[in-house]
């Protein structure tokens, strides 16, 4: 129904609007920077809408990929394919909303190098959406390494005082799991001759390969994801990036990780994620509860929300693993929910840091007295983090503990003392910070949320009430999908078992 | 009809959460610098809220939510005549689809039968009561929009929990009063107690919900669905059947064992929103909230949630007999605990706090001897009695300029004699007095124990007997320290002594009439066993050979005579101890002092968790941080990869030294290897 290539105007809108800004807008005074930061919030937001085109013209019952663009690219050798499907579509607009939001929060707190900064988040929300759509592993490597350098800037220039060391820490640990994952490309490319994601998701790769190129997958994706024990990167990475670099990294680069799993790892390696998949379970439980207990002893807002992270993640690993129709859209879910509400959190922890520029809990408290609306708000997302029932929160974390309940109830019991452990570090992180009498000198001229600050944080609020309420939307989307990859992984494995049998 | 009853009060918190917003942006500067503030901020900057006038539009708040309820109430009413006293089946009304993945499916669906008609007008009834009480108890408060608000929202997700058609419905409302209830005990946000105490609840729930959602899981896997229907039918046929099995932790259990497993673990639930020992720790110190907001939500309505789970799940526990023997046991523990906590405590909304524990123990064992209809029945005639108690306290501490040691009261009846008749009546009702509410139910609960066929029912009929005489005991101990004596307050305060206004007064009276009469009119309908059968219509589940309602009118005179006994002579001891001779306690106290430490410390349960939770999780966090994170992850990952890196490059420098001699050196040695290698190799 659409004849125009919309992945690709989706995909390069924004560095369209990154080549008017580096083009057309010169000069360092007041007016360039609004024009700059008017321009880029245009841009982002007319990806918005057309990339909800997208959703209207999905087909909920195809399996299978859609908006496919096909074009040779580099002699043949590989393809310039695009395509979304089930799973896919809807990070794509994730990243779209998340986007003009962003540009938003950035509106005053980003006064130096207005030009470069727009035009590295308009760059990365290319490449960004770029990852979600690309139907080619060489695209797709592309676009998922390249979306390390404008992130590496971001925390790297505009970032806090430590802001260097995060930003090697940062690129250090992405890149050594990609370089591993660039062998294992080459390697599919030898054994299946084609660089096409649809056809490698119906090449059977021999079961010793499989094993060696799910660990390399696994190498970048649980770097990215952060899985336990490569999670260190984050907290450093959140506190020292500006606002809108957290809630890019939380909301998006995170979930690439989660994606990279359902879309390479468990379609192409169904044997190997079998074998692996206690590592993952022992090492998701870890981060849930590991990760929960450090947060509990956070003095920094940011470090805590990220560690907080952390654990939330933790369930989307364990569910994706366990292959279930549950715990798969569980993780798509809960990936989904976790881009609006730890992306509202840094917001928030953002709407006071501009306000105090300190990061620490101990320099607020009784916030309540004097902004009642952020109080309100922080305390909607508070929930929705705990995973509280009607918020989307709950949706993706009940779901993929039910699924690894079905698999194996060990997992999902310490996951579930997850759910404790959440509830204690937000609520004692909210009664720091917004709870208690107003003493601090500092704080008896704070101001509650301006115009701008709400025209950010209320959409989001809605999106977190109405997907705890009605999380259909999402559930119709992901469904064919996600069956018809349970379905793949389940007739692959049992293939598997029955060679063996004959082989016998 | 029903879909109102719920959502009114929803509707109702919605708009009072505006008013409250609206109000709150129109008091407080916005902005994200503090130049634009304009000369009246500034002079408002140092002003403390709790002097603050009250938010605009409070009169529109209170009005909207109590009309709201008011009417929810009727309505509820009108149900409980249709469904439960008359001949209408159970039905459900579909609202919309929730959560579908795969198998599993949950949508909004209001389940109606004669248990939900039951606890809609007890919900109901006792919220809109308490709402209209509230407008005088809260007059003085700033933020009234803000609590009305909540109270609805509370009113709402307990209704949402009442009327559940599946396990993650009842879920979402299990969660949501747990939420209500963290920010009404929290309403004060300015006392640290006040936070302290609201987290405490909240987390204490949290890990009761543990165990609910593991049971969810393990209902799904055992039945495919969580679905009441369909679980329900097939609970008798699983119970029989070996080859379902659940494989859980290492072990593959079936049948019956796998419905034991799953019924304890839903139990947990119950017991953290129930605040069953050990989980009770939370619900003395919610009294830091509102009182309005004790009485409805630590009273009468959320924390028999547990109470309502049992009874709703009874077609699954009915066939787990372990179960039941578990929750009997929990029960009559609690009840006794905190019974006997209740002997010593000195503030007064304590005291009344731990009579609603002890009370849920009663409950529990009447659920665990299989009797749901009385367990449902106390519920009932419970709510009424203790919300009453629970206002009538709040009146006295408005009287007494908000104070809550009752050493600091005595003598108060002849200035608030209304105030007084009425805890008489609470007094009454929980103590058993005949013809009043809790002569029906408590007795009946305290007979069945008697009658009860597991294991426990022996040990809870001792239990709960010895516990009736302390209820009466520490209930007319209140009577007595508050109401008579000398008065220990000082002048001043009792010169401001006064009855509270209408608007307080009259909820009183619909309260104390539910306690005088709800027993001796509802009895029949609720725990006779011909009538009973009509009037619940196989809401409640009971095994075929499962008598217990018909056999507690067969109990031996001594046992129908034994909670008599023990209501006389708790009051007879208290009314000596408090009236005749008022030395007497305190010399107790003293010559009994390490026992009476242990009951005024309730047991050391709050320092025992402190000492084995609380702080080694916090001391276990930071050395996961310090010791995990910053010490091995990093050290040995990327600080020490870049350092080592940072190392050799160093030593790679130290090599170019610019002198020939040492690179001469080098080249020699480098050829003599050279040498030696090809001659072995040779």
């Amino acid at each position: 129904m659409l004849n125009w290539p919309i992945l690709s105007t989706i995909t390069f809108l924004p560095l369209v609007g990154a080549g008017i800004i580096f083009f057309f807008i010169h000069g360092d005074e007041e007016v360039h920077r609004r024009n700059m930061r008017h321009v880029a919030l245009g841009v982002t937001v007319v990806t918005f809408l057309v990339s909800l085109l997208l959703w209207i013209g999905f087909d909920p019952q195809n399996p299978g990929f859609q908006f496919v663009e096909n074009a040779d690219w580099l002699g043949g050798f590989m393809s310039y394919r695009m395509g979304v499907d089930g799973i896919s579509m809807l990070f794509v607009i994730l990243t779209t909303f998340l986007m003009p939001l962003c540009i938003l929060a950035s509106w005053e707190s980003v006064q130096s190098r207005v030009k470069e900064y727009m035009i590295a988040f308009l760059v990365l929300e290319t490449l960004m959406i770029g990852v979600f759509c690309a139907l080619d592993l060489v695209l797709f490597y592309v676009f998922f390494e390249g979306g390390l350098i404008p992130m590496f800037l971001i925390i790297g220039v505009w970032g806090g005082p430590r802001r260097v060391y995060s930003a090697f820490k940062f690129f250090l640990y992405t890149l050594l799991g990609s370089v591993l994952m660039l062998l294992a490309l080459m390697a599919m490319y030898w054994d299946a001759g084609t660089t096409s994601i649809p056809e490698l998701l119906n090449h059977q790769f021999p079961a010793s390969m499989q094993f060696w190129l799910w660990l390399a997958f696994f190498a970048s994706f649980a770097v990215k994801m952060p899985m336990w024990p490569v999670h260190t990167w984050l907290p450093d990475a959140h506190v020292e990036a500006p606002t809108a670099g957290s809630v890019i990294l939380a909301g998006i680069l995170l979930k690439m990780g989660g994606y990279g799993f359902l879309r390479f790892s468990l379609p192409m390696f169904p044997l190997a994620s079998a074998e692996f998949a206690p590592l993952v379970y022992t090492l998701s439980v870890i981060a849930i509860i590991y990760t929960s207990l450090v947060a509990l002893a956070q003095e920094d807002m940011k470090k805590l929300i990220a560690y907080s992270s952390v654990a939330h993640m933790g369930f989307v690993t364990m569910g994706i693993f366990t292959v279930t129709a549950q715990g798969v859209q569980g993780g798509i879910f809960q990936m989904l929910s976790h881009g609006l509400v730890s992306g509202a959190l840094f917001l928030c922890v953002g709407v006071i840091y501009d306000r105090l520029h300190t990061r620490k809990i101990d320099a607020y408290g009784g916030l309540v007295n004097r902004m009642p609306w952020y109080a309100f708000a922080f305390l909607l997302f508070t929930m929705a983090n705990i995973g509280l029932p009607g918020t989307s929160g709950f949706v993706g974390e009940f779901l993929t503990m039910l699924g690894a309940f079905r698999v194996n109830t060990w997992v999902a019991l310490f996951a579930a003392s997850g759910v404790i452990f959440s509830a204690c570090y937000a609520l004692w992180l909210y009664r720091r910070v917004v709870l208690g009498q107003l003493e601090k000198e500092s704080l008896k001229a704070m101001l509650d949320l301006s115009g701008r600050e709400k025209l950010i944080l209320v959409p989001l609020m809605l999106l977190v009430l109405f997907f705890g309420v009605y999380p259909q939307p999402v559930m119709n989307v992901t469904a064919a999908s996600v069956d018809n990859l349970v379905a793949q992984v389940e007739a692959a494995r049992e293939g598997a078992t029955s060679a063996a049998m004959l082989g016998r | 009809m029903y879909t109102a009853i719920v959502f009114l009060p929803l509707l109702g918190a919605i708009l009072a959460g505006l008013i409250t917003m609206a109000g709150a942006q129109a008091r407080h500067p916005v902005g994200q610098t503090s130049e634009r503030r304009s000369l009246r901020d500034r002079h408002a900057e140092g002003d403390d809220h709790h002097h603050a006038p009250a938010a605009a539009g409070s009169r529109a708040a209170e009005i909207i939510t109590c009309a709201l309820l008011i009417l929810s109430a009727i309505l509820s009413w009108v149900g409980f005549f249709d469904v439960a006293m008359g001949e209408r089946q159970g039905f459900t009304v579909p609202v919309m689809t929730w959560v579908q993945s795969g198998g599993m499916s949950a949508d909004w669906t209001l389940r109606i039968d004669s248990l939900t008609a039951v606890m809609l007008v007890v919900v109901t009834t006792v919220s809109a009561v308490v709402h209209v009480y509230s407008i005088g108890y809260m007059a003085h408060d700033p933020h009234r929009p803000r609590f009305f608000a909540y109270l609805s929202f509370f009113t709402f997700s307990m209704l949402a929990l009442v009327t559940a058609d599946n396990l993650l419905q009842m879920f979402f409302g299990w969660e949501g009063v747990g939420l209500a209830s963290y920010l009404l005990i929290g309403f004060w946000y300015q006392r640290p107690a006040a936070n302290a105490a609201s987290i405490k609840a909240f987390v204490v729930n949290r890990v009761g919900d543990f165990g609910f959602m593991l049971g969810i899981f393990g209902l799904f896997v055992l039945f495919g669905s969580i679905n009441f229907d369909t679980i329900f039918a097939n609970a008798e046929a699983l119970a029989s059947d070996q080859s379902a099995t659940l494989n859980m932790f290492g072990t593959v259990w079936s049948g019956e064992t796998a419905l034991t497993v799953v019924c304890l673990l839903l139990f947990m639930g119950a017991m953290g929103k129930s605040a069953q020992v050990p989980l009770h720790t939370w619900l003395p110190d919610a009294m830091e909230g509102p009182t309005p907001v004790s009485a409805l939500i630590h009273a009468a309505t959320m924390v028999t949630a547990g109470v309502f789970m049992v009874a709703r799940l009874s077609p699954i526990f009915e066939f787990s007999i372990s179960a039941l023997t578990v929750v009997t046991f929990i029960g009559a523990v609690t009840a006794f605990f905190a019974a006997t906590v209740g002997l010593v405590q000195n503030d007064i909304k304590r005291v009344i706090a731990y009579s609603t524990c002890s009370q849920l123990g009663y409950m529990f064992v009447a659920l665990g001897v299989g009797a749901y209809p009385i367990a449902i029945f106390h519920l009932f005639t419970h709510a009424f009695f203790k919300a009453l108690l629970f206002l009538g306290a709040g009146s006295v501490i408005h009287s007494v300029s908000d104070e809550q040691d009752m050493r600091k009261m005595g003598g108060l009846w002849r200035k608030i004699p209304v105030t007084y008749v009425m805890m008489l009546v609470g007094t009454l009702a929980l103590t058993g007095f005949p013809m009043t509410a809790g002569y029906f139910s408590k007795d009946a609960i305290i007979e069945a124990s008697f009658m009860g066929h597991n294991g426990m029912a022996g040990f809870a009929f001792v239990l709960l007997t010895v516990a009736a005489a302390f209820t009466s005991f520490y209930s007319w101990r209140l009577i007595f320290m508050t109401f008579h004596g000398r008065p220990r307050a000082s002048t001043e305060v009792m010169n401001h002594v006064h009855e509270s206004s209408a608007v307080m007064l009259v909820p009183l009276f619909v309260l104390a009439a539910g306690a005088l009469f709800g027993g001796i009119l509802c009895s029949a309908a609720f725990i006779a066993p011909e009538e009973s059968a009509e009037f619940w219509k196989g809401a409640l589940y009971a095994a075929q050979d499962n008598h217990i309602i018909e056999e507690i009118h067969h109990v031996p005179g001594w046992v129908k005579l034994a909670p008599f006994v023990a209501m006389v002579g708790g009051f007879l001891v208290a009314l000596f101890f408090y009236i005749l001779r008022p030395e007497t306690p305190k010399t107790l106290a003293r010559q009994m002092g390490s026992l009476y430490r242990f009951l005024l410390n309730k047991w050391y349960f709050d320092e025992l968790y402190n000492a084995m939770f609380v702080r080694p999780a916090f001391a276990f966090g930071r050395f996961l941080w310090h010791r995990g994170d910053e010490g091995t992850i990093d050290r040995l990952g990327p600080d020490g990869i870049s350092a080592r890196v940072v190392d050799i490059t160093g030593r790679v420098v130290r090599l170019q030294s610019g002198y020939l001699y040492h690179y001469a050196f080098v080249m020699l040695i480098g050829v003599a290897l050279l040498v030696t290698w090809m001659m072995f190799a040779g």
